[in-house]
């Protein structure tokens, strides 16, 4: 789960992570009035969305009059930002941050994310703040510092220090450093965060160490036993399909092609949706409806798939294992009688029963392409897809 | 043979009593699988399935003698559940349950770091379908019909994508030695690299089935292995080949989230290592016929 920067800067500030006063407005007039209660001469107007880059893509703005903050407010306010992240659709922006400006001597980069190789949490940095870190990693490489830590002794303080020296940060700025870190790193764990990425973590003129950018990402199979971080939710920035999806306990992500899926199993979804591909198709989405393939879940999925109006073929590949196709069949087949699909339907069932499943399938009347392998049944949906006009 | 689990491995199921602990409990055992009891702490002394409970892990390990566990328990209380295994004397644990928070996975890689290597515990998953050496013994929840017998190892992420392999292999006449799930989750108990090593060492295994995906070094580290150390022959796919970047498709652990994490630049990565490679995914079949013909 993401949440806003707003609210990162919130929920790090508890953990002495320092930040610049700023306040969440949501019109042009709050953002005016913000910008004179904090009586600093600069502020930067931010756009609140669930995407980083926002700085090259105009979300970010720095202001140093009433009217350039109303100007700044009202040009991005109900609009869509677009950038690298978003996607073409972008993000709508409905609230900013009207932070206090300040002054910079430099930069920093610095996150705390999974290391998947260590099978442990890693503290990435770099002297060379404001890139992002894909850009680091390929232009300035050795720049990057790491610290691994051991989950059993956390972060200890020689390793913050370390970190902070490896920066440069000099012998006033270390006590602050080594607190900042462990803050991080402290919020990190108590919340089950999944990533927490300060960029940049600036130098002060005035030698103050401060976030002046936080994006924190959250683990979402740890929610359960953090109600507070649940309830930073923004359904606004979500693509509404996935949380419909997700109310239902289906696993769905929206894609850009026409061929809408259907499949049980992560990996048999990925798998379908690359024989779709390899057939010159695209897939409209991914959608993995789990072991349990009841008509009514089927129903909800398909209604799912087809809240996309790119849809012009349905391509359905259940294995059946603990289940049987004669079942998943028969939840087809119900499904079918309360939802009107409007476009062709393939079907591809495997494992047990599948003659029975198949036969039902066929017997039942319906519009229904049967395949009989994998690469069957892409083929089948990509050609059917291009009949539609495709 | 195989490796892991065979017809006489005694298995433990942790959360014994409960729906899904049972459903699958009876499985494995029409299965064949040499289950001896099963934990559900509070109900130890009392009988289920026709087999004794027990309260505690250590319990259940010194009155059966088990040597392999499967894990049921809810999400919230599982990692426990793997640490009780590991500490009680298991020597091979798979996790099926899906849904754990990562830091627990993390600190129960870091909890099974204690002991010295002849106590040490092997886990395969979590968020899997378990583990299956056809004909002997089914340490999961998979259909273990589709399984034929035979001298092909498989090692995979996923479970259905593990079933539609396991399916073309078994139409083209070639069988399984042992099939075992690592799961779709980040941080995992054992990796593709470890089964790997596991398989180059078993006499009964003549070649390998990796089946991949998006996200994480672990196809990679599999690779380097592969071109590196063994002798036997190695096919991968990967799945994801259409899976935008930063999206997790289904899978915790099936994100793109930096180089080297595409399926392409896997596929490439596995191609440079000598790895046949699955061209798509109604070829595992005709792939593994291929490789086990030049044996």
């Amino acid at each position: 789960m993401h949440i806003h920067e707003y609210q990162a800067k919130e929920v790090l500030a508890n953990y002495g992570i320092q930040i610049q006063p700023g306040t969440l407005v949501y019109s042009p007039d709050q953002a005016v009035a913000a910008y004179n209660s904090q009586g600093s001469a600069v502020c930067a107007v931010k756009a609140q969305i669930h995407s980083g880059a926002r700085g090259k893509a105009g979300g970010i703005r720095l202001c140093r009059s009433n009217d350039e903050v109303r100007r700044a407010a009202d040009e991005m306010l109900g609009e869509k930002l677009v950038t690298h992240q978003t996607g073409s659709a972008g993000k709508l922006v409905q609230k900013l941050y009207v932070e206090a400006g300040v002054d910079i001597d430099r930069e920093i980069y610095l996150a705390f994310v999974l290391d998947r190789a260590k099978q442990r949490h890693v503290a990435v940095a770099s002297a060379e703040g404001g890139m992002e870190i894909e850009q680091l990693a390929q232009e300035k490489p050795e720049s990057i510092l790491r610290i691994s830590i051991d989950p059993a002794s956390g972060m200890r303080h020689f390793q913050a220090q370390e970190l902070a020296f490896g920066l440069g940060l000099g012998p006033d700025l270390v006590k602050q450093a080594v607190a900042t870190f462990r803050g991080l790193y402290k919020a990190m764990i108590e919340l089950d965060a999944s990533m927490v990425e300060i960029n940049p973590l600036v130098v002060t003129r005035d030698r103050r160490l401060i976030a002046l950018d936080a994006k924190m990402e959250f683990d979402d199979n740890a929610l359960f036993r953090h109600r507070e971080v649940a309830e930073l939710r923004d359904m606004s920035q979500e693509d509404p399909r996935e949380t419909a999806a997700s109310d239902h306990d289906l696993s769905y992500v929206g894609l850009d092609g026409d061929i809408g899926c259907m499949i049980n199993g992560a990996g048999l979804a990925m798998a379908t949706m690359d024989m779709i591909k390899l057939s010159g198709g695209e897939p409209a989405n991914f959608l993995d409806i789990g072991g349990g393939a009841s008509p009514e879940r089927v129903a909800k999925a398909f209604e799912l798939v087809l809240q996309d109006g790119n849809v012009k073929a349905m391509l359905v590949n259940i294995f059946a294992g603990i289940n049987r196709c004669d079942w998943i069949a028969e939840g087809l087949i119900k499904a079918l009688g309360v939802v009107d699909l409007g476009v062709p339907l393939v079907v591809r069932l495997s494992g047990t029963n599948v003659e029975e499943g198949t036969q039902m399938l066929v017997d039942s009347g319906l519009p229904i392409i049967m395949a009989d392998t994998l690469a069957d049944a892409a083929q089948k949906a990509v050609a059917a897809a291009q009949e539609q006009g495709g | 043979m195989s490796i892991l689990i065979n017809k006489d491995t005694k298995i433990l199921i942790q959360g014994f009593t409960g729906r899904i602990g049972t459903f699958h409990a009876k499985e494995m055992l029409e299965y064949g699988s040499n289950v001896v009891g099963g934990v559900t702490p509070g109900k130890g002394g009392q009988a289920h399935l026709n087999l004794p409970v027990f309260n505690t892990i250590k319990e259940a390990v010194d009155a059966t003698g088990a040597t392999a566990s499967i894990v049921f328990v809810p999400a919230a209380a599982a990692a426990d559940s793997i640490m009780e295994a590991a500490d009680g004397g298991i020597k091979y644990c798979v996790a099926i349950t899906d849904g754990i928070p990562a830091q627990d996975m993390i600190r129960v890689k870091r909890f099974m770091l204690r002991y010295p290597k002849e106590r040490k515990m092997i886990l395969t998953g979590p968020n899997c379908a378990g583990s299956i050496t056809p004909g002997e013994a089914m340490l999961g929840i998979m259909p273990g019909h589709i399984y034929e017998p035979g001298r092909v190892g498989v090692v995979g992420r996923s479970g259905t994508l593990g079933y539609e392999a396991a399916s073309q292999m078994k139409a083209e006449g070639i069988g399984i030695s042992t099939s075992i799930g690592i799961g779709g989750d980040p941080i995992n108990g054992s990796s593709h690299r470890d089964i790997l090593e596991l398989f180059e060492q078993d006499p009964d295994t003549d070649a390998v089935m990796i089946i991949g995906e998006i996200g994480g070094p672990q196809e990679a580290e599999a690779a380097a292995f592969a071109r590196d150390h063994m002798t036997k022959p190695v096919a991968a796919y990967v799945a994801g080949l259409t899976a935008p970047k930063g999206r997790r498709m289904g899978h915790a652990g099936a994100i793109i989230s930096g180089k080297g994490e595409s399926a392409s630049e896997k596929v490439e990565i596995f191609q440079e290592a000598g790895v046949a490679i699955v061209p798509n995914p109604s070829e595992f079949g005709t792939t593994m016929k291929d490789v086990v013909s030049k044996l």
